[in-house]
């Protein structure tokens, strides 16, 4: 008798082709363990909160308009709180209006519409390489071609961006959109710089081109700088995807899309078909915290923690790290990106790197072709700072003695695995 | 059944198939609770032994996977604890997770192992292992199946076709056990037998769509097919359940195991291991063996807490 674990196979989309269970997510549930020090999780240090404030806007949402919290919105998000949304937008310098946004749930949701919106099976999409797991998979999940453009420590290297368009061009196709993280990247901790921007905006027009600009991190910079959006350089180019996670709370689930009018249609639709609407609740509880606590400073207690955290990692890495292995130096936000000596693989080093109760996450997740083997993603926003510094040891000893054992395994012939990545392996050496 | 045994079902702890332990045990502790048994989750963290002790439970149901759930640690510990519980005692839990040990074992007992070599990492560090790495490839002839030496759920396993890819293959393989199992690649059915109290289970023959059956094709549902029993001719399920058997008793297992074994084209059962915690999430070999053999889930379940009952007042 055949026995089919899975009765149900014949009846599923294609686009669920592919997901299978992996043991990199397996390793995880033990990273989660208290006594790994994880640096997995890009996770914002919710506990810097004042928990006291917090409880007053909760509470004080419910006490003047319980009801209308636990009723029902608009598809589009509620108006009072896309207006505080553009203050946030124009603290950072970047341009809009109420009208022009749509309410997310998170930024996750505003990749998954922008994807929905845009891509059918097939379609090419080029992003950074590494890039957002999240926004891999929002785009892989809608069957879409994820081509990657090297970085180096000035972002997306534009020269190879314009290659892969005349690439496009050549075989009679082009980009859906270009999807870019320009501000403290996501793996890669860098940001694009500003004749690189500008490069990025020339080439939208000659190429006609739309690009989506996913901002999480741009109001974490270290120096407070502020490099201009995409966003204010070809508006009508440009979809933006912001989100309270990172300077509020991931736990409201508050992201937006600031979009050209016709595309902003087109959202707002699909997300009613999704999900309805954002929750009321947490948007009153945005707004509150918006309109009433002192959110600019909260952001400044964020950075300045973040910034503690960094350079405790870095200098933690100068000390620990052997020879060969490079890391990123973040200007901002939460990561550090690392790049191993030919032979480790960080996937397989990963279960010995929990063994030794300390976590990262491998590289081969940013890179939907394979590529990152050698690669890894460190976060130092969310650890304790004084487990900081134990964290970095373990890791540090533990590639010590790995390097020690790929040299014993293969003896004279060097390894030489897969260079394909284009990751930022620049930057301070061990 | 309020007058029935109270049960702690461990799985969890800060093994490397954390995760699918926890899935084991969450399916475990529903099928007991289901045929109304007083049943306790518990994770295995720094609080088990205070947790056991006031617990007031009369035996734990072991679904731990992988290091100190399999390795004899936590029945030695449990041993001490005086509680009873379901699977190997502490010497043939050793000796199982130790596959050299065990496979050395299973040829002394007259079964068929594969070919193999076992090199540690102090071998390389230390004896200069690398000059002999290309005598394996002569020795056991491509493909090479390097695996780590304890653990499960095809964790750092590699299947090499190419004598440049083996030193590769080796280190990753290192990342789960500091000792690497080098075997030949057997071809033929795939097939796993469960013992259930000495008795064979009619064998589950394993059918990946795609590619080997590692982690993905093991843990996401409709991966690989299944056929139960297997499309074995009556002499060959004979033997693989005689192998199953012999492989159980010459570690000295009880309760349950699952012996992974290939039947090649000869119709000789080739023994790869023996896994005395076997999983037991939906997509897991010994359910689909239970639902094959009529027992069903959860009677497989009530059947290994009465059996760890039984052994824990047969030797008091």
């Amino acid at each position: 008798m055949r026995l089919d674990t899975d009765p149900y196979l014949s009846r599923y989309a294609t686009r669920v082709n592919g997901m299978n269970a992996s043991e990199i997510r397996a390793l995880f549930a033990v990273a989660a363990r208290p006594e790994v020090v994880s640096f997995a999780g890009g996770m914002p240090a919710t506990s810097a909160l004042d928990m006291e404030a917090v409880e007053a806007v909760v509470a004080g949402v419910i006490a003047d308009a319980g009801a209308l919290a636990l009723q029902y919105g608009g598809g589009q998000g509620r108006p009072e709180l896309r207006e505080l949304l553009v203050e946030v937008m124009r603290h950072e310098g970047v341009p809009g209006h109420a009208d022009d946004l749509v309410v997310t749930v998170g930024g996750q949701q505003a990749l998954e519409l922008v994807a929905k919106c845009f891509l059918d099976d097939g379609d090419v999409v080029l992003a950074e390489g590494p890039t957002y797991v999240g926004g891999i998979g929002a785009m892989s999940s809608h069957r879409a071609e994820v081509r990657h453009i090297p970085m180096d420590a000035d972002g997306m290297d534009v020269d190879l961006l314009e290659e892969a368009l005349e690439r496009l061009r050549a075989e009679g196709r082009r980009a859906k959109y270009v999807y870019t993280i320009p501000n403290h990247q996501n793996p890669a901790g860098v940001s694009l710089s500003l004749p690189r921007r500008e490069r990025l905006a020339e080439l939208a027009e000659r190429y006609d081109l739309l690009v989506v600009e996913d901002n999480p991190y741009g109001l974490l910079d270290f120096q407070d700088r502020r490099l201009p959006s995409l966003r204010s350089m070809i508006p009508d180019r440009v979809v933006y995807i912001g989100t309270m996670s990172k300077t509020f709370a991931p736990g409201v689930r508050t992201g937006w899309i600031a979009a050209p009018g016709p595309i902003r249609d087109k959202l707002v639709l699909l997300r009613e078909a999704a999900d309805l609407c954002p929750s009321n609740l947490t948007q009153m509880i945005v707004e509150r915290w918006l309109s009433t606590q002192p959110w600019r400073e909260q952001i400044k207690r964020f950075t300045e923690l973040y910034r503690t955290k960094a350079d405790a990692m870095l200098s933690s890495l100068q000390r620990e790290m052997p020879p060969g292995v490079s890391w990123t130096v973040p200007a901002g936000a939460f990561y550090i990106w690392l790049t191993v000596p030919a032979g480790i693989d960080t996937s397989d080093l990963l279960a010995k790197a929990v063994g030794r109760r300390v976590a990262y996450v491998p590289g081969r997740g940013f890179y939907a072709d394979g590529a990152g083997g050698d690669q890894l993603r460190l976060c130092f926003s969310y650890p304790e700072l004084e487990r900081i510094p134990e964290g970095i040891t373990r890791l540090g000893e533990l590639l010590h003695d790995e390097l020690e054992l790929v040299q014993a395994v293969f003896g004279d012939a060097a390894p030489s695995p897969d260079r394909r990545h284009g990751g930022p392996a620049t930057g301070v050496g061990g | 059944m309020p007058d029935g045994p109270s049960i702690a079902v461990l799985s969890g702890g800060i093994s490397l198939e954390r995760e699918v332990s926890l899935r084991s045990g969450s399916r475990v502790a529903d099928a007991l609770s289901d045929r109304g048994h007083q049943v306790a989750r518990l994770d295995v963290d720094g609080e088990l032994v205070h947790t056991l002790d006031n617990g007031g439970f009369d035996v734990a149901f072991l679904a731990l996977h992988g290091a100190a759930g399999e390795d004899g640690t936590i029945q030695s510990l449990l041993e001490l604890i005086g509680l009873p519980y379901t699977g190997p005692d502490v010497l043939a839990s050793a000796l199982a997770w130790n596959k050299p040990i065990a496979q050395g074992l299973f040829a002394r007992a007259g079964l068929a192992v594969p070919p193999r070599v076992t090199l540690s990492q102090q071998a390389f560090r230390e004896m200069g292992a690398t000059a002999a790495v290309d005598r394996i490839a002569t020795e056991l002839s491509l493909p090479l199946v390097v695996k780590p030496a304890s653990g499960g759920s095809s964790l750092g396993l590699t299947i090499v076709e190419d004598t440049s890819r083996l030193p590769q293959a080796i280190v990753g393989a290192f990342s789960y056990s500091d000792v690497v199992l080098i075997e030949a690649f057997i071809d033929g059915t795939e097939v796993a037998v469960t013992v259930l109290d000495g008795h064979a289970l009619p064998a589950v023959e394993i059918q990946p769509k795609e590619g080997a059956y590692d982690f993905a094709a093991r843990y996401t549902p409709g991966a690989t097919e299944f056929y139960v029993p297997a499309r074995l001719d009556d002499l060959a399920s004979a033997a693989c359940a005689r192998t199953a058997v012999t492989a159980t008793e010459s570690i000295g297992g009880r309760h349950i195991s699952r012996a992974d074994l290939i039947v090649d084209t000869q119709g000789t059962p080739w023994l790869l291991e023996l896994d005395t915690c076997p999983g037991l999430t939906e997509t897991s070999l010994v359910p689909l063996a239970a639902e094959a053999a009529e027992l069903g889930f959860g009677a497989l379940c009530e059947r290994l807490v009465e059996l760890a009952l039984r052994d824990a007042e047969s030797s008091t």
